[in-house]
């Protein structure tokens, strides 16, 4: 068996199913995925209940591994985040730049709540991680921005939920672009900041440290990390989403290693063979 | 096993220092249950009275299916009402999604039924004998009617606690109504399951010990009310 604990945008996209029916005719085991934001995922991950974790938040990822949970990071795919709105953007966003446009729905905000609102995940996935450091280069107190007012909406909820109730409100909000194009026919929503500083959102593997929790089962953990990033893998990644949606949804971090900031023995090699066996608490 | 003794510990604090957010989230379930019991119940005990105190065709079938809508499950009742309430759907003009009132009118509708049937319970439960008495004694038709609804009204308390039990307790509609948004129309259950999905098990413990006092407390007064009744 193999407890993956991932993101919900590699989940809610599709794309973790069909590697998980493929690795498991691969290496006949059992994969079992629980989705949540990165926050839970990490956190599940820390109590011992998953050998693998998928997520997207460096920070935390970087602190999981410095304390001893996490053995290594692997990057394996990325996408962008992007501000999803209304076509008619009443805040008139299109065009700035990330932090205008964030200070512009707050000041808007602020003073037609009723007409301007910005959906927050509020849960402390990888995406509100991003949310709180856009705020943060947009020269606001993240506390400050999320008290000061109903045009700023906590909602708690998956990527998925989130875009479905921003769509009803009208509001802004972001999202990766992944989950955004999968739930679009949904969507009264148009992508209306696609570019700029921060915006990048990398996906990355890590497995629990046996040496922390010896009945993790790190071998297949590992096999999992070495499946995503072999060509295979890495094709299937670049490839998913083509049938479904005409397009696809995320991309292989080979050949961008230096795109995605992720170094040399991070980004889409394999891990050694006795790489479990080297573990250290 | 630490983990929940702390967090007992840790939630005991949080309730008897009455932190703000414990107040708030409480508060808040408690005005959309409550207005959603008070509606449900002038909407149906009138009903649940016409249909137990007349005969028509199909009343059992009528009867039977009210029973059968006691376990509405919640899911459902959010679906419908969130296609209804969304701003593709015939009530999408008043706004009501992601706002309390569309809270209030799932779980309206939620309960309805349960209080429906327990009231057309409460007053068959109700011997012929009283009937009987207050028409000989010279009552008529509305005064037995009366009369009968006055000898029911602890079992009919205790329908509208069961109803506001269920409203309370019920996560479906509140997190698929009304979406769990902070300050607004985060209830107890729905932070529960936040909290939890994000690694705040304090705050979930606090929120679900006072969940269960206040069930306790309903649960309290539903026997009391039956107790009289039967007494």
């Amino acid at each position: 068996m193999l407890r993956i604990s991932t993101t919900t945008s590699l989940y809610d996209t599709g794309l973790l199913d069909e590697i998980e029916d493929i690795f498991e005719g691969l290496y006949n085991v059992d994969v079992q995925i629980v989705s949540g934001g990165t926050g839970i995922a990490i956190e599940r991950a820390e109590k011992g209940d998953a050998d693998l974790i998928l997520v997207h938040d460096l920070a935390r990822e970087r602190k999981f591994i410095e304390e001893g949970y996490g053995l290594s990071r692997t990057c394996f795919a990325y996408n962008y985040f992007i501000i999803v709105g209304p076509e008619a953007d009443p805040a008139g966003i299109k065009e700035m730049n990330v932090s205008e446009a964030m200070k512009t729905i707050m000041e808007q905000g602020i003073a037609d709540p009723d007409k301007i609102k910005f959906v927050s995940r509020g849960d402390d996935s990888g995406t509100h991680a991003r949310e709180k450091l856009l705020w943060d280069r947009a020269g606001f107190n993240y506390t400050e921005v999320a008290t000061s007012g109903r045009w700023y909406v906590e909602a708690g909820q998956p990527m998925g939920q989130t875009l479905l109730m921003t769509s009803e409100m009208r509001g802004y909000t972001l999202c990766d672009t992944s989950t955004f194009a999968a739930y679009r026919s949904d969507l009264d929503l148009v992508p209306l900041i696609e570019e700029g500083d921060d915006l990048l959102n990398v996906y990355a593997a890590i497995p629990v440290n046996p040496a922390v929790y010896p009945e993790t089962n790190c071998e297949m953990a590992r096999n999992f990390v070495n499946y995503l990033v072999s060509d295979e893998g890495q094709s299937l990644i670049a490839e998913y989403g083509t049938e479904t949606i005409g397009k696809p949804l995320f991309n292989p971090a080979r050949g961008n290693c230096d795109l995605i900031g992720c170094s040399g023995d991070e980004c889409s090699v394999p891990l050694a063979d006795d790489r479990c066996n080297m573990a250290e608490a | 096993m630490d983990e929940i003794a702390a967090g007992l510990v840790r939630a005991a604090e949080m309730i008897l220092a009455l932190d703000p957010t414990v107040v708030e989230i409480t508060t808040k379930s408690l005005a959309i249950a409550l207005t959603s019991t008070a509606i449900a119940a002038i909407l149906t005990v009138p009903i649940g009275g016409l249909i137990h105190f007349h005969n028509f065709r199909g009343k059992r079938v009528v009867v039977n299916l009210i029973q059968t809508l006691y376990s509405l499950p919640t899911v459902t009742v959010g679906l419908v009402v969130f296609l209804l309430l969304s701003r593709s759907g015939p009530l999408g003009s008043f706004g009501l999604l992601f706002t309390p009132w569309g809270m209030v009118i799932g779980q309206t509708i939620l309960i309805m039924p349960i209080i429906t049937g327990l009231t057309i319970a409460a007053l068959s439960g109700v011997g012929p004998a009283v009937r009987d008495t207050a028409v000989s004694l010279g009552a008529s038709k509305f005064q037995a009617i009366f009369t009968i609804m006055a000898e029911a009204r602890a079992a009919m308390l205790a329908a509208v606690l069961l109803g506001f039990g269920r409203a309370l307790s019920e996560v479906g509609v509140a997190m698929m109504i009304g979406g769990n948004i902070r300050g607004y129309t985060r209830v107890l259950t729905t932070a529960i399951a936040l909290e939890t999905s994000r690694g705040d098990v304090e705050l979930s413990m606090a929120l679900g010990i006072i969940l269960i006092s206040i069930s306790l407390i309903v649960n309290l007064l539903v026997n009391r009310a039956q107790g009289n009744w039967w007494s």
